[in-house]
């Protein structure tokens, strides 16, 4: 028997075996893709106009969706985490849902909804000749319907941890509610809403089933990098992992970057 | 609330995979054949096993390019179907069909609206107005590559608000009436019914796709994929093939 | 009750729980003067800073400051605590993490529409007068229990706001911090010209604090008073309880504590000056003659008076230091104690809980 005290300073075997299978579950299909890079040809493949219109809508309409999630998601989490209401639980339900669906079923039901013919869109089209389907509107509209409940849940959790005391004191010291809120509430559950924040955004960035269902595919309108990556891989192998690798790139470098600048109390 | 329904479905169709991936029974033939067969396969199918009640017909249906590179990927199938000859040469080429591919059916093209026609379209030319929502399929599929051969030798240049991933998401969205026009199959539109309508493009510009098939080498059971084949090629699969909208060779 | 004062708070206050729980107190506290809540944990504490601070409305009753009416269920006034220019010192202090010292001690003002760079100086000269001016720039994280709570002291006076609440504002500090900040916060206290507010659960706390202490048990008040009439006619078990931790000033040396001329040998050799002995009425044996034996303070005295309390029995000894004692019922037929005889006091030199006072 080897001393209790070497065994705690070392970590279970079993413990660095999982994990390491666990890591190898996101790190294998990345290798796969990179052995196949054309490395090459992937100037060429990387200079064609579908790859810039495909990056630049991307990058628009996944910050866009973000900025909306924040706007509508962050309210929302306060309400769910501050109110009591009945079929609360219903409500919560239903902002989940959108990470159980199918994103093509989600698609399906925006364009039910919000298409020219659909119970709000047919209206909206009627009132103002908006069609969302087929614009970039559309892309932006399904990117936030499946990433906002990413900003959702990890808010308001933040916000159900935060001591409420907190809150009472800024009042006690004459703060108004728009000021708690600016001064108090959003600064003390900065960490959580970055991060919240990150992941919608990069589940806006990879969506494809909601965008091509509601949104359709049109180069420099709706055509983002996950559905040029599709259409590529049909007939266009090379160009599809050129575009992948883009996506990889791109996604990683904001990732890493935004956990450098404010994620550092995590 | 819609929701209870589509989870059932979803649910159910989550079991019903579950099921097949575990059937490795002998007696099955599998065919993975294009997505615009699938009614037409369907028939056939049933009739086959009418015929042969030894044999379990699993059909397996998918754009043409993904069927492609599901074969060559190594995939398990014994007869293999295309809507068009370009996808199954490279198939071809590795040898892994047991014969050169046979022609078995023909489709044509049409523009289709939505029943009602409320943009009031009335022939190819109307893809051209930038005021309609009109959708093709992409060109990197069978019917967006024939779609757009055929605007071409009309001298069209259409409008396109969005290219489909295949027919059956442009359908769909015709249904919903969410778009104006598109082009389709003729078969589609006879089996899509009363969603949609179909308006026919001129012989002399309208153009046809060739359906092969061809049984694979891999086959388990080499004689029941030659005779499926034989089947589709019969009078009998003819018949049904020609009530979906086909055209025969 | 006293009548209502001119210049202080006068409020009713009457808030129901869910789960059954009722406060029902009155509460009436001059300018200048600090009145102690003193009870158990559950007494309903919290939720009287809460009403009074606003960040919870009364059910029923009424609370006037300075003849302001802040909430008044029945007349449809509810003053919100962004309006009511209460300060208050909470419980852990709550001091806002992400905002240095100074960020902190100016959030009042900042919320009163001074600017930034005047509200930091007014910090500024707060967290001087109150000795911490060095921690200006650090995060309340990297403060010491001490620290903190004069941090929330400045935070909470900087408004000069119209009364002050302090929650139990030593509950978070070690034993000798606690000891040593009782005399600041007292000194503070003493220059804030509002009325206080003290809540607590720590009757030396109260009885050195407070001008009045305000007993409160299960949302009702209890007993009023001094700490010296709750100490000699203690109105319930837990006020019996509180009076029986038997207090006594006095002066500390080389292990004697000296109190109007009579003399306690303590366990605690180290203290000098001005102190304060605690000894538990079970930490007082009674005896019909001299007992011998270890070192005691012995002394011979007279029951004063007997009170019955179910089990327990409660002796008031007379001069020279009159004390409350607890025996059982058995002790009280054994030593044929009655008001009036004479008994012998003894006590444990290390039963004697001495903290500078």
């Amino acid at each position: 028997m080897t001393g209790p005290v070497r065994r705690t300073t070392r970590p279970p075997a079993l413990v660095l075996v999982l994990a390491a299978l666990g890591l190898a579950v996101f790190v294998v299909p990345l290798l796969g893709l990179i052995a196949r890079v054309p490395w090459s040809r992937l100037p060429e493949l990387l200079a064609g106009d579908v790859v810039g219109d495909a990056l630049r809508l991307s990058l628009l309409t996944s910050i866009a969706a973000t900025v909306i999630s924040a706007l509508i998601g962050v309210p929302l989490a306060w309400v769910l985490a501050r109110m009591e209401f009945r079929g609360k639980s219903l409500v919560r339900g239903l902002v989940l849902l959108p990470l159980v669906l199918p994103p093509v079923v989600g698609g399906a039901a925006l364009l039910f909804a919000l298409g020219r013919r659909g119970i709000v869109g047919g209206p909206l089209n009627d009132l103002t000749g908006i069609v969302l389907p087929f614009s970039t509107g559309g892309v932006v509209l399904a990117a936030t319907f499946v990433a906002m409940p990413f900003l959702v849940i990890t808010v308001e959790g933040a916000l159900r941890n935060l001591d409420a005391r907190f809150e009472g004191a800024a009042a006690t010291l004459g703060a108004s509610r728009w000021r708690v809120l600016f001064r108090v509430t959003l600064p003390m559950i900065l960490p959580s809403l970055a991060a919240g924040l990150a992941l919608t955004w990069a589940r806006a960035l990879g969506e494809f089933g909601a965008t091509i269902t509601f949104a359709g595919n049109l180069q420099s309108r709706t055509q983002t990098l996950p559905l040029a990556v599709f259409v590529a891989l049909e007939n266009d192998r090379d160009t599809a992992i050129a575009l992948s690798l883009l996506m990889v790139v791109v996604s990683l470098g904001v990732l890493i970057g935004l956990r450098d600048r404010w994620w550092r109390s995590w | 609330m819609s929701f209870r329904p589509l989870l059932v479905t979803l649910l159910a169709a989550a079991v019903a995979t579950a099921g097949c991936a575990g059937n490795t029974s002998r007696d099955v033939l599998l065919v993975s054949a294009a997505a615009s067969l699938t009614d037409a396969f369907n028939g056939i199918a049933l009739a086959f096993e009418a015929d042969h009640t030894g044999v379990d017909v699993q059909l397996n249906f998918a754009g043409s390019s993904s069927l492609r590179e599901q074969v060559l990927g190594g995939a398990p199938a014994d007869v293999v179907a295309t809507a068009n000859p370009d996808t199954m040469a490279p198939l071809v080429d590795a040898d892994l069909t047991t014969s050169d591919p046979l022609v078995f059916a023909r489709n044509r093209m049409a523009v289709a609206v939505p029943s009602g026609n409320l943009a009031g379209v009335s022939g190819l030319e109307d893809l051209a107005d930038p005021t309609l929502l009109i959708g093709l399929c992409d060109e990197a599929v069978p019917c967006g590559s024939l779609a757009r051969a055929i605007l071409l030798r009309a001298g069209i240049t259409a409008a396109i608000d969005t290219n489909e991933p295949d027919v059956r998401s442009l359908l769909t969205k015709l249904e919903a009436d969410e778009l104006d026009a598109g082009i389709v199959y003729i078969t589609d539109v006879i089996a899509t019914g009363d969603g949609i309508e179909g308006i026919a493009i001129a012989d002399a510009i309208n153009l046809a796709t060739d359906y092969p098939i061809a049984a694979l080498r891999s086959a388990s059971d080499p004689q029941a994929a030659e005779e499926f084949v034989d089947f589709v090629l019969s009078t009998r699969g003819r018949d049904i093939l020609a009530r979906h909208g086909f055209e025969l060779p | 009750m006293v009548s209502p004062p001119v210049r202080g708070l006068d409020a009713r206050l009457v808030v129901a729980s869910g789960n059954g729980f009722t406060l029902d107190i009155d509460l009436a506290i001059r300018s200048g003067h600090t009145v102690a809540l003193l009870g158990p944990n559950g007494a309903g504490k919290t939720t009287a800073v809460q009403a009074l601070a606003g960040l919870r409305s009364l059910d029923a009753g009424r609370i006037e400051l300075h003849g302001r009416v802040l909430d008044d269920p029945a007349g449809n006034v509810f003053v919100p605590a962004a309006d009511r220019h209460i300060g208050v010192v909470f419980q852990d202090y709550i001091l806002f993490p992400h905002l240095n010292v100074a960020e902190n001690v100016s959030f009042g003002l900042r919320s009163a529409g001074v600017g930034a760079s005047e509200a930091v100086a007014a910090a500024r000269s707060w967290l001087d007068r109150l000795d911490i001016a060095e921690l200006a720039e650090r995060r309340p994280g990297d403060l010491s229990g001490g620290q903190a709570q004069r941090v929330a002291l400045a935070r909470a006076l900087i408004t000069e706001p119209a009364m002050l609440l302090l929650d139990e504002p030593l509950a978070a500090l070690d034993v000798t911090t606690r000891a040593r900040l009782r005399r600041t916060l007292a000194d503070h206290l003493e220059a804030y010209e509002g009325p206080r507010l003290l809540i607590t659960h720590d009757p030396t706390e109260a009885y050195l604090l407070a001008d009045e202490i305000h007993l409160i048990e299960d949302g009702a008040i209890t007993q009023v008073g001094t700490a010296e009439d709750i100490r000699l006619r203690p109105r319930t078990r837990y006020a019996a309880d509180l009076a029986g931790s038997n207090l006594v000033t006095g002066t500390a040396s080389a292990g004697v504590v000296e109190s109007a001329g009579h003399r306690l040998r303590v366990g605690d050799t180290t203290i000098h000056g001005p102190v304060l002995a605690t000894i538990h009425p079970r930490a007082i044996s009674l005896h019909r003659n001299e007992p011998e034996g270890s070192p005691r303070n012995t002394w011979r005295t007279s029951v004063d008076r007997i009170e019955h309390y179910g089990d327990r029995v409660r002796i008031q000894t007379g001069p020279p230091m009159p004390l409350t004692a607890e025996v059982t019922p058995n002790a009280v037929d054994a030593l044929g104690l009655h008001e009036q005889s004479s008994i012998w006091v003894s006590i444990k030199a290390t039963e004697i809980d001495v903290t500078a006072g």
